[in-house]
């Protein structure tokens, strides 16, 4: 069990939501994990479909790569969309 | 009060009480995070219909009775469960092919349960399958990676699997409260289930490159209350607080 490859968790709460990164589990192959997604991480009720991933196959980006990577957007306010005049009708904007 | 329902009731539901409190013992003790959990969701899952089996035999039995009385004050003679379940957690191997089959049993067990003409029985029945399917998968897959993994957990599965075969007939001996049960249209006739439950669990095996025990004798006598050295000690922890708290309450 030493060698099980670690697998990342996505659980979709409800039809019509996406899948959300819930955490992470040891398994030995791809059915297991999804057993062992099941038994850990919906067991009160938290979700309707589950995807697994090696997490090997994730390439995430460098922590130290941070600040030219985000900081660069910090000033830049006029990239979200909140400058437009919305018509009163349209809710949930 | 149809003592022969109460009986036949305890049959089915003190073999998930039995087992249940098994599979308890793994909590915080299962090999890995992943299959504790596993194994003690079985666990819950199998109190939560032992609940409504008690439940609706406490009402059959009246008087004082409760669910709590049926699981916890009642002297060892008077627990029905199959030797099977009793036999204790010895390695992870045995832990599964106790469950396993166990499972092939009690889903092919409660398939025929839905059609009971007792409402309540049927009822459960229905509702239990659900969790049974998923158990008989779960432990399923686990013979097959034992069986078919390395050359260690090929030895210990079928080690595991050697030892507790000769608990396998009695899950098909009928009692006399069975007898009667089954002749109402009550009860399962269990001894119908015999050749379906070989069968499946021989594809299995197969399939896991594990051989199928062949052996002559075959030990019963849980079904009639006399129980394994295994049962007294299960007791001893199973009623402790109650035994020592009466009518303690969490």
């Amino acid at each position: 069990m030493k060698n099980w490859p670690l697998w990342e968790v996505f659980i979709r709460s409800k039809n019509g939501l996406e899948h959300r990164h819930c955490g992470s589990l040891h398994a030995s192959d791809a059915t297991m994990a999804l057993e062992n997604a099941r038994d850990v991480y919906t067991r009160r009720m938290e979700g309707v479909s589950i995807w697994v991933v090696p997490s090997a196959q994730i390439t995430a980006s460098n922590p130290e790569d941070s600040a030219e990577l985000f900081e660069p957007a910090k000033d830049k306010a006029y990239r979200h969309p909140t400058f437009y005049e919305l018509p009163d009708e349209l809710k949930h904007m | 009060m149809n003592n022969n329902l109460v009986q036949y009731i305890f049959s089915i539901a003190d073999n998930s009480l039995i087992l249940g409190q098994r599979l308890g013992e793994l909590c915080g003790h299962g090999p890995s995070l992943e299959t504790d959990i596993a194994m003690t969701n079985i666990s819950l899952d199998l109190f939560g219909q032992v609940r409504s089996y008690y439940q609706y035999a406490a009402k059959l039995i009246g008087d004082d009775a409760t669910e709590d009385t049926i699981a916890f004050l009642r002297k060892e003679r008077d627990y029905k469960n199959v030797l099977l379940v009793e036999q204790p957690n010895r390695d992870f191997a045995y832990s599964i092919g106790r469950q396993f089959l166990f499972d092939v049993y009690h889903l092919l067990l409660l398939q025929e349960l839905q059609n009971s003409s007792d409402a309540t029985l049927s009822a459960i029945a229905k509702k239990s399958i659900k969790e049974v399917s998923y158990h008989t998968r779960f432990s399923s897959d686990w013979i097959r990676r034992l069986g078919d993994g390395t050359e260690e957990s090929h030895n210990r599965i079928q080690t595991a699997l050697n030892d507790l075969w000769v608990f396998t007939e009695e899950l098909f001996h009928q009692t006399n409260a069975e007898k009667a049960m089954v002749s109402e249209g009550i009860g399962v006739d269990v001894s119908q289930l015999k050749e379906a439950f070989y069968k499946k669990v021989n594809t299995i095996l197969e399939e896991s490159t594990l051989q199928t025990p062949n052996i002559e004798y075959f030990q019963k006598g849980g079904k009639q209350g006399i129980h394994s050295e295994h049962m007294g000690y299960i007791l001893t922890e199973l009623q402790y607080m109650q035994r020592t708290y009466p009518n303690m309450t969490w």
